[in-house]
């Protein structure tokens, strides 16, 4: 057993109730550091500082990915406290042949996938992204599609619309939300996304495909209203 | 399913084939054929930039902070596995 599942109850890896200032104090006492291969040599030459400025910067990420992939938060919770324990134990074995970050995301992904039942990989079957509906008989648009140049910014508050985004990518189906999680909110590259969901690169792109189409019908539903 | 082995896109072809654009996945001639019916077509020409402009909002979705009990706990994971090792 880790030590820090030993914890008595109430002493939770991630607490809900979060003091911003506290983050804000503590980020400010960190030394600066600029890259991940920066914060490895200092994490990998045992500096402390180091290691809590890795947690401030991939905590949130690691566990909003564990989040898309298992239901349970617990469950993410406890792979993510996983991952953190690979981490430090794995550190000085660890070469460079991969980013800091695709190495953390792909230890969590074992760790997540050891944790639940895990799906066979299969070809995705080919489906439309877009409503059959919006396309007449021959396969045109069976309704214009709106320029959104101006859209954004006459129609909606971009502020507003960010929230109406986060809602949306909670509700992709988990395959769908786990690409769009490490491509377009991370920023990983195709192949490093690939190599941490451990998919083939037809699949990624079918994945990403109907999660970033699926992203677009909801802000257009919103853009309808507003 | 639409065939692709006609000489031009219709619509509903043309969108399933955008990420693999933008991924680069396509072949030479699919590419061509691609850009052919975009030019042509103001509505998949406006889906495709309303696609970029979605990664683009995504990509901006505000990251959540961390609390300071976690930073916590997790240093002291770490002073634990520096004592032990």
């Amino acid at each position: 057993m880790s030590p820090l599942r030993s914890s008595p109850p109430g002493d939770e890896l991630v607490s809900e109730s979060f003091c911003a200032s506290c983050i804000h104090q503590l980020g400010s006492t960190l030394p600066h550091v600029e890259t991940d291969a920066e914060l490895l040599g200092l994490l990998q030459s045992g500096d402390e500082q180091a290691f809590v400025m890795l947690v401030n910067r991939y905590q949130m990420p690691l566990l909003r990915l564990a989040c898309s992939m298992v239901s349970d938060r617990s469950i993410a919770e406890e792979a993510v406290q996983d991952t953190w324990m690979g981490i430090v134990r794995g550190i000085d074995r660890f070469e460079g042949r991969s980013s800091l970050k695709t190495w953390l995301f792909h230890i969590l992904v074992n760790r997540v996938r050891s944790a639940r039942t895990i799906e066979q990989q299969r070809r995705l079957p080919q489906q439309p992204s877009v409503d059959p509906e919006c396309f007449t008989p021959s396969g045109q648009w069976s309704e214009p599609v709106e320029s959104w140049d101006d859209e954004l910014a006459d129609r909606l508050d971009a502020m507003a619309i960010m929230p109406v985004l986060g809602r949306a990518l909670e509700g992709l189906p988990a395959r769908q939300r786990e690409i769009v999680l490490l491509r377009d909110v991370e920023g990983l590259s195709s192949q490093e996304a690939c190599d941490v969901l451990g998919l083939r690169p037809g699949n990624q792109r079918i994945l990403l495909h109907r999660g970033r189409a699926n992203l677009r019908e909801a802000l257009v539903t919103e853009m309808k209203k507003a | 399913m639409l065939s692709l082995r006609n000489r031009d896109l219709v619509c509903q072809q043309a969108i399933e084939l955008l990420t693999d654009y933008l991924e680069g996945g396509l072949s030479r001639r699919q590419r061509l054929r691609l850009e052919r019916h975009l030019r042509a077509c103001p509505n998949c020409s406006n889906y495709l930039e309303q696609i970029r402009i979605t990664v683009k909002l995504t990509g901006a979705i505000a990251r959540e902070e961390l609390a300071p009990d976690a930073v916590d706990d997790l240093t002291q994971l770490y002073r634990r596995w520096r004592d032990e090792t």
